[in-house]
């Protein structure tokens, strides 16, 4: 039982993590054009490096 | 592209791409030096490298970015106009238009939409952890881990159902200070009472907590909210993209010269300059010129109406053929295109009478659930004087008649059935449309514009002697006149003769000298010979060369939009009474339904008339759709049960109808009364499972015997059942 004491936290810090993420991506519009980010992969435009803006 | 369904938090993520606004400038309005242009064939990674690539190359373009979502693309760059880039991406094969920024507007709606995934995403992240927990306590965990997992449990819901929970405490509020009870009511008060029940428990270590139900609850009743929102933006989004398209706009003479000024700024007595090929931006005068006029958009009327100084024009009629200056004599709000919209608002609200489905089942939902979670609290007490086991009992019956499933059901259809016809070319900007369009007995078409494509096409081009087409072809291509662009498309094989003294007459034709012969090119008075329009069908115009003979006549016909004889003949099939309504003349009418297979038609109809003939079938007690798209049909659109316009048409129908084509063919119409009734049927199958559910789950809730684990597994169960059932509308045949 006492492994209960780690492994709450870490399951709580995980999932804490996973929501960051999501709140992250969605702040910086991420979801805002899905059907463009997948076509987006099939150029090979910015494949060297990013694209600067 | 076919994508397997899946099964996610958004079911439809991949059915109608989220409309969401473009960034957080759009929010606070575009930034200076910021364009929009619609990009409406763009549709894959070679189109979007191919615009950004080329408008970056533009000199003083900073950022073009492309999104694929909404077709738009977005530039940044100080001091160029729309109309110096349009060119750069015509050159490479794309059709652009410019939008106008401050119709597009997606700024509330996108900040909304955001809100509710933030919420989504909080309320699934801390469903999943406090289900671990509880999937510990189920499993027997003893007296002190039981307490130390409920505790965590409510760290955990507590903050989240005061932050996830806001929208239906908001409405719900809202909906006791005006003396209603919406669904949201129960929802808030299931909420509350179940987290502060369990509060209440785990102090007292008792066995049942319920924040994992609580919190479920909030979380799938926000897809609900979301998917429902979405539904409305991206058709709101789209609408908004249709007029702004248009940016209206008016030439005024003033001192010193002309100014271009915005349509809302026009006064009584100003003077404008409509050049040909225009819309007429205001009610006025003709001070001085001559012109035809089309008045198709307003009457339905195919033929020009020859206007000259004295003469009165209404907004939306289009100047063909000569300049005019146009006396204002009434704008903005008192024009007669304002004057429809007050029709418009009359009929408008009584349609907002209906109410949908989904209204009338939590209608009847909100005040049962109360009543049971009431008579439960007082049987419970009576029997057993414990006010806590009672309260648990009440609590429990609340939560078991979870109104997911109610919640959801509706949300999950409306959005697979508006994807699917989204996707072949039909908005629905109403939510209860898709309801009512599944109802229509009857469809009544307009004829200009609606059935046909409203632009002239050339009946027979052999009856042009080949030595004179080239002729012909000259005098055509002096005028912007319908006729004569029509002409101009007919003779493309042809190389235009060489003339002299090319002179346009406005509101007759053009004459010219060819060989040192006149020849012309109009109306039959103009060449001196007798003809009875209105005994034919279509229009015509006459060609005479000197010493030729007689005038040739030269037939034109409105061309028949794509689709529409397949759409009226699979109306006919599935049962529906097809009903033309034109404002038009009785011989084209007439023609035009003999070549459709329309059985039942009215020519020359006025607004009124058309607006008077729906609600007489109405009075049968039919059930119309009206499919419409100039200024007489807005009446008609506004007052019948449901109603379709295609994109072409003028704003103020669109704004009238429910439905709006995207494209140019009509065939959608057909397929929107099938989807709909398929939706409909859905619907009603997603109540039938609630209620099956509610039938089978509350009375053991009553009976005291609703344990937190079957409340989620019941809860979980029907709200699963109901997408599922919601999803297979995307994937059935129509």
């Amino acid at each position: 039982m006492e492994i209960l004491t780690i492994l709450i936290p870490v399951s709580l810090g995980l999932g804490g993590i996973g929501l960051g993420a999501f709140i992250w991506a969605l702040r910086s519009h991420q979801f805002e054009d899905p059907k463009g980010d997948a076509e987006r992969i099939l150029s090979d435009e910015w494949d060297d490096h990013p694209r600067p803006d | 592209m076919t994508q397997a369904a899946r099964f996610s938090a958004c079911p439809a993520c991949d059915v109608a791409p989220l409309a969401q606004g473009i960034a957080r400038r759009e929010a606070e309005g575009v930034g200076q030096g910021e364009l929009i242009l619609s990009l409406p064939t763009a549709h894959c990674a070679v189109c979007i490298t191919d615009v950004e690539r080329a408008l970056m190359a533009v000199p003083g373009v900073r950022r073009a970015r492309v999104n694929l979502t909404l077709r738009r693309v977005r530039i940044d760059a100080p001091g160029l106009e729309a109309s110096d880039l349009l060119p750069v991406l015509e050159r490479i094969g794309y059709e652009a238009h410019e939008l106008d920024p401050a119709a597009l507007d997606t700024g509330a709606t996108d900040r909304m939409g955001r809100d509710l995934l933030m919420r989504i995403g909080v309320a699934g992240f801390a469903m999943m952890n406090i289900m671990i927990l509880s999937v510990a306590v189920w499993s027997g965990a003893d007296e002190a881990s039981r307490d130390l997992f409920h505790w965590i449990s409510a760290a955990i819901a507590l903050p989240t159902i005061a932050f996830a929970g806001q929208p239906f405490f908001a409405s719900a509020y809202g909906a006791l200070r005006a003396r209603r009870l919406g669904m949201d009511v129960p929802i808030s008060l299931a909420l509350i009472l179940a987290t502060a029940i369990s509060l209440y428990e785990t102090r007292n270590s008792g066995h049942h907590a319920y924040f994992d139900a609580a919190v479920m609850l909030c979380f799938f009743l926000l897809i609900g909210r979301y998917l429902d929102h979405r539904t409305r933006a991206i058709a709101r989004s789209a609408a908004a993209e249709l007029s702004a398209l248009e940016v209206p706009r008016a030439t005024r003479l003033c001192e010193g010269g002309e100014e271009v000024v915005p349509v809302a700024q026009l006064r009584p007595g100003d003077l404008l300059r409509i050049l040909p090929g225009t819309r007429i931006p205001a009610d006025g005068e003709i001070a001085e010129g001559q012109s035809e006029i089309d008045r198709a958009l307003l009457t339905g009327e195919t033929l020009p109406f020859a206007a000259s100084a004295g003469d009165m024009l209404s907004a939306g009629e289009i100047n063909l053929t000569g300049p005019l200056t146009l006396r204002v004599t009434a704008a903005g709000a008192d024009s007669s295109l304002a004057q429809l919209t007050a029709l418009v608002e009359a009929a408008e609200s009584a349609r907002g009478r209906y109410t949908s489905l989904a209204e009338r089942a939590s209608r009847a939902y909100a005040p049962v659930v109360h009543i049971l979670a009431l008579a439960s609290f007082l049987g419970w007490f009576w029997i057993t004087r414990d006010i806590r086991h009672s309260v648990n009992i009440a609590a429990a019956v609340l939560i078991i008649t979870c109104p997911c499933a109610l919640g959801l059901a509706v949300p999950a259809v409306v959005t697979a059935a508006s994807g699917r016809l989204f996707r072949k070319g039909l908005l629905i900007k109403n939510g209860t449309a898709l309801e009512r369009l599944a109802q229509v007995d009857t469809v009544v078409f307009d004829k200009t514009g609606t059935l046909t494509m409203g632009t002239p096409r050339l009946v027979s081009p052999e009856r042009i002697p080949a030595e004179l087409a080239p002729v012909v072809l000259a005098l055509a291509a002096a005028s912007s006149h319908p006729l004569s662009r029509a002409l101009v498309a007919a003779l493309d094989e042809y190389l235009p003769a060489d003339l002299a003294e090319v002179h346009e007459c406005p509101g007759y034709g053009v004459s010219a000298r060819w060989n040192g012969q006149e020849v012309r090119l109009g109306r039959a008075d103009w060449l001196r010979v007798s003809d009875d329009q209105n005994a034919r069908p279509g229009i015509s115009t006459w060609l005479s060369v000197e010493g030729q003979g007689a005038p040739i006549r030269l037939d034109f016909t409105d061309a028949l939009r794509p689709g529409a004889a397949d759409c009226v003949a699979r109306l006919h099939r599935d049962g529906l009474q097809v009903i033309l309504l034109s404002g038009d003349r009785l011989a084209t009418v007439a023609d035009l339904a003999a070549k459709l297979d329309i059985r039942e038609y009215r020519a020359a109809v006025d607004p009124l008339g058309k607006a008077a003939m729906i609600d007489g079938l109405a009075r049968q007690g039919r059930q119309v759709l009206m499919v419409g798209d100039g200024l007489n049909d807005t009446a008609a659109l506004a007052g019948a049960h449901v109603s379709i316009s295609p994109a072409t048409a003028l704003d103020a129908a669109r704004v009238a109808s429910d439905m709006v084509l995207t494209g140019q063919n009509l065939l959608p119409v057909a397929d929107a009364i099938v989807t709909a009734r398929q939706a409909t049927r859905r619907i009603k199958e997603n109540f039938s499972i609630s209620i099956l559910y509610n039938i089978v789950a509350v009375p053991i809730a009553v009976a005291g015997l609703a344990t937190p684990l079957i409340a989620a597994l019941a809860m979980s169960a029907s709200s699963i059942t109901v997408t599922l059932n919601a999803l297979r509308l995307r994937h059935s045949k129509s």
